[in-house]
């Protein structure tokens, strides 16, 4: 047992979390109609509980996954997986009905109208009564925390932002906070905005699908489970004092050390490749990686319109694909930067303090 | 003496009078007509259409996440308003309202039904934009709708956020100048962010710690008193009403746009 939490410890790290992560969600969409099958669904779940009933004999894990604040987060992860499941699975068993040339579930029974008295009103209120009942005994059974007074002396450690903004407080370690914080949220907002008007194949619409829209759902779930609630995981159950990373059965030491060994693309190569010293003027410093960058965001662009999204850009038009290659690319964006950390310790692509502007 | 007694019992004598009637302008829903006449005439029932495509009805296909996040936001309402009786927005008496709250409140699970209801609210609304987005209904028509569903996300966490800091301990304070210590990296309008340094006359900045976007947020340059009563009124005020109007144009948008989503 304990050699088996010392291993899970071991490997526990923010690059072996989000790659395992990252192949896994990859593997199981492009076998998704294995992993939806219900015994596959059901064995994968058990497996999960009774790694989590393990876990929880461990005193760290349980008193981290028992915090009052962090249980409606492991509630959250439960519905997450089933709806996950659920939405696929429902995909997949329409797209085999679709390939035998039969209607899909919902278009069967689209013809069908049902009094919204007592079909519809009902459900809803039997949905109100169970959220009522939830709500109540969850009340009941965890009082609501109340830490020390406020006070502004003292900062705890961890300090954490609320839960469901740790996977940006995540992207702090990677990125700075007018990308992280800012940048970010806006792009978010934006790029779910832009989604129908990205978006213009006309199938998939109102009805479970998977086959016939698999690339902007693999786009969308790959933000959406990867990067906003996988990285809140690892933000609320495995980031402990000085946002340093833990693994799950790991004390939470404020003494940890971690070196900071992380330097900029312009120490990189000025310093290391060319034994030079850092040029003074920012512009003649940092050009290798404003190079990059106008490599990536304006040429890159250029060059998929030619060749790979060729006839996307020609359906899109230019408005819709600068939109779509632009999201498209701060949305590759991010795990590239966290694998550039990771590999050579990269800490800036471009580092400019002087205007705070640092990427 | 044979004297005939009247069979209706008193249930029905009562559904005959003028007040009842005054009332409920239509009979028990059991036939068809009634069933329609309820959803008619009533306010709240009529957000429905009276029929509905069995597709789009099924708890399956919807999930019922919009609607639990409506219900747990009316919950948040209500017992909002209650916690408000017993809670001032003040650095001296914030902290002590909720310890007697707490304390001196029998049987009280308000705040804890407040602070579930509103983590529960938040994932129940991710949870309803995932199902919308797995059946493509944010497609034509609905184009608009999604989008006035993206802005209630964001006044959801905007919600919870405000919310976070009036409790007024240690979780609350820090969680909110960690949050909000973002502020003040935005490109130009925060004085840490990007650019702002350029913006200045002569030696004079025009945005600085005492001025920038931050500082608007917050009523001062940290978590404070200011910022606890900016927090209470967006939180009580400002954001429920807001939300309030655009769950209107959300809901009414839905029937606008030919009801719940089905295969065309």
């Amino acid at each position: 047992m304990d050699a088996f939490k010392q291993f899970v410890n071991n490997i526990s790290s923010p690059q072996v979390l989000v790659t395992l992560a990252i192949i896994f969600f990859f593997v199981y969409l492009k076998f998704v109609r294995f992993f939806t099958r219900t015994p596959v669904f059901l064995a994968m779940l058990g497996l999960f509980l009774a790694f989590c009933g393990v876990s929880l004999t461990d005193e760290h894990f349980r008193s981290v996954v028992t915090m009052p604040d962090n249980v409606p987060i492991v509630g959250m992860i439960f519905l997450i997986i089933f709806f996950t499941w659920l939405s696929l699975r429902k995909a997949v068993d329409n797209d085999i009905r679709m390939e035998r040339g039969e209607p899909t579930f919902e278009a069967s029974e689209s013809k069908d109208k049902l009094y919204t008295w007592p079909h519809l009103v009902y459900i809803e209120l039997l949905c109100m009564i169970i959220a009522t009942i939830v709500l109540v005994v969850w009340a009941i059974y965890l009082k609501a925390p109340l830490e020390a007074p406020a006070n502004p002396t003292v900062s705890p450690n961890p300090s954490k932002a609320p839960w469901y903004f740790l996977g940006l407080q995540e992207m702090l370690v990677y990125f700075d906070p007018w990308i992280a914080g800012v940048l970010l949220p806006s792009m978010i907002i934006i790029g779910l905005m832009a989604i129908p008007y990205i978006d213009r194949n006309p199938k998939g619409s109102g009805y479970f699908s998977f086959k016939e829209r698999k690339w902007i759902i693999t786009g969308f779930l790959f933000g959406f489970l990867i990067l906003w609630i996988f990285l809140i995981i690892l933000g609320t159950f495995l980031r402990g004092p000085n946002w340093n990373f833990f693994g799950p059965y790991e004390f939470w030491d404020v003494h940890k050390v971690v070196p900071l060994v992380n330097v900029n693309l312009s120490e990189l190569i000025w310093v290391k490749w060319l034994g030079a010293g850092l040029p003074k003027f920012f512009l003649q410093r940092e050009i290798f990686g404003l190079v990059m960058l106008a490599l990536y965001f304006g040429v890159m662009p250029l060059v998929l319109a030619k060749t790979v999204f060729r006839k996307l850009y020609m359906e899109m038009g230019m408005i819709r694909y600068s939109l779509f290659i632009i999201f498209l690319l701060v949305l590759i964006a991010l795990p590239v930067k966290m694998y550039l950390r990771w590999m050579f310790n990269l800490k800036y692509i471009v580092a400019v303090p002087e205007y705070f502007f640092n990427i | 003496m044979a004297y005939q007694v009247d069979k209706k019992s008193w249930w029905e004598e009562f559904k005959q009078s003028q007040f009842w009637k005054s009332i409920f302008r239509h009979g028990a829903p059991t036939d068809k007509r009634n069933q329609s006449l309820v959803i008619l005439s009533n306010v709240f029932l009529h957000l429905h259409p009276v029929t509905a495509r069995k597709s789009g009805i099924r708890i399956s296909y919807t999930w019922c996440m919009g609607g639990l996040a409506f219900f747990i936001f009316l919950v948040e309402v209500i017992t909002g308003v209650l916690l408000m009786f017993y809670y001032r927005p003040t650095a001296e008496y914030a902290f002590n309202d909720i310890m007697a709250l707490r304390d001196h409140v029998p049987l009280g699970i308000m705040r804890e039904i407040h602070r579930w209801g509103a983590h529960a609210m938040v994932i129940t609304v991710w949870i309803h934009m995932f199902r919308v987005f797995m059946t493509g209904s944010y497609k034509p028509p609905r184009e608009f709708n999604w989008n006035v569903g993206v802005v209630l996300l964001v006044l959801t966490l905007l919600l919870s956020f405000t919310g976070y800091l009036l409790p007024w301990d240690q979780l609350a304070m820090w969680a909110i100048t960690v949050g909000s210590n973002m502020a003040r990296a935005t490109p130009f309008l925060g004085h840490e962010g990007p650019g702002a340094s350029l913006l200045k006359v002569g030696e004079v900045s025009l945005v600085h710690s005492g001025d920038d976007v931050r500082f608007a947020l917050l009523g001062g340059r940290f978590v404070g008193a200011p910022a606890l009563l900016r927090f209470y009124v967006l939180h009580c005020v400002f954001i429920p009403l807001a939300a309030a109007v655009l769950m209107a144009i959300h809901f009414w948008r839905i029937r606008k746009d030919g009801g719940i989503s089905s295969p065309v």
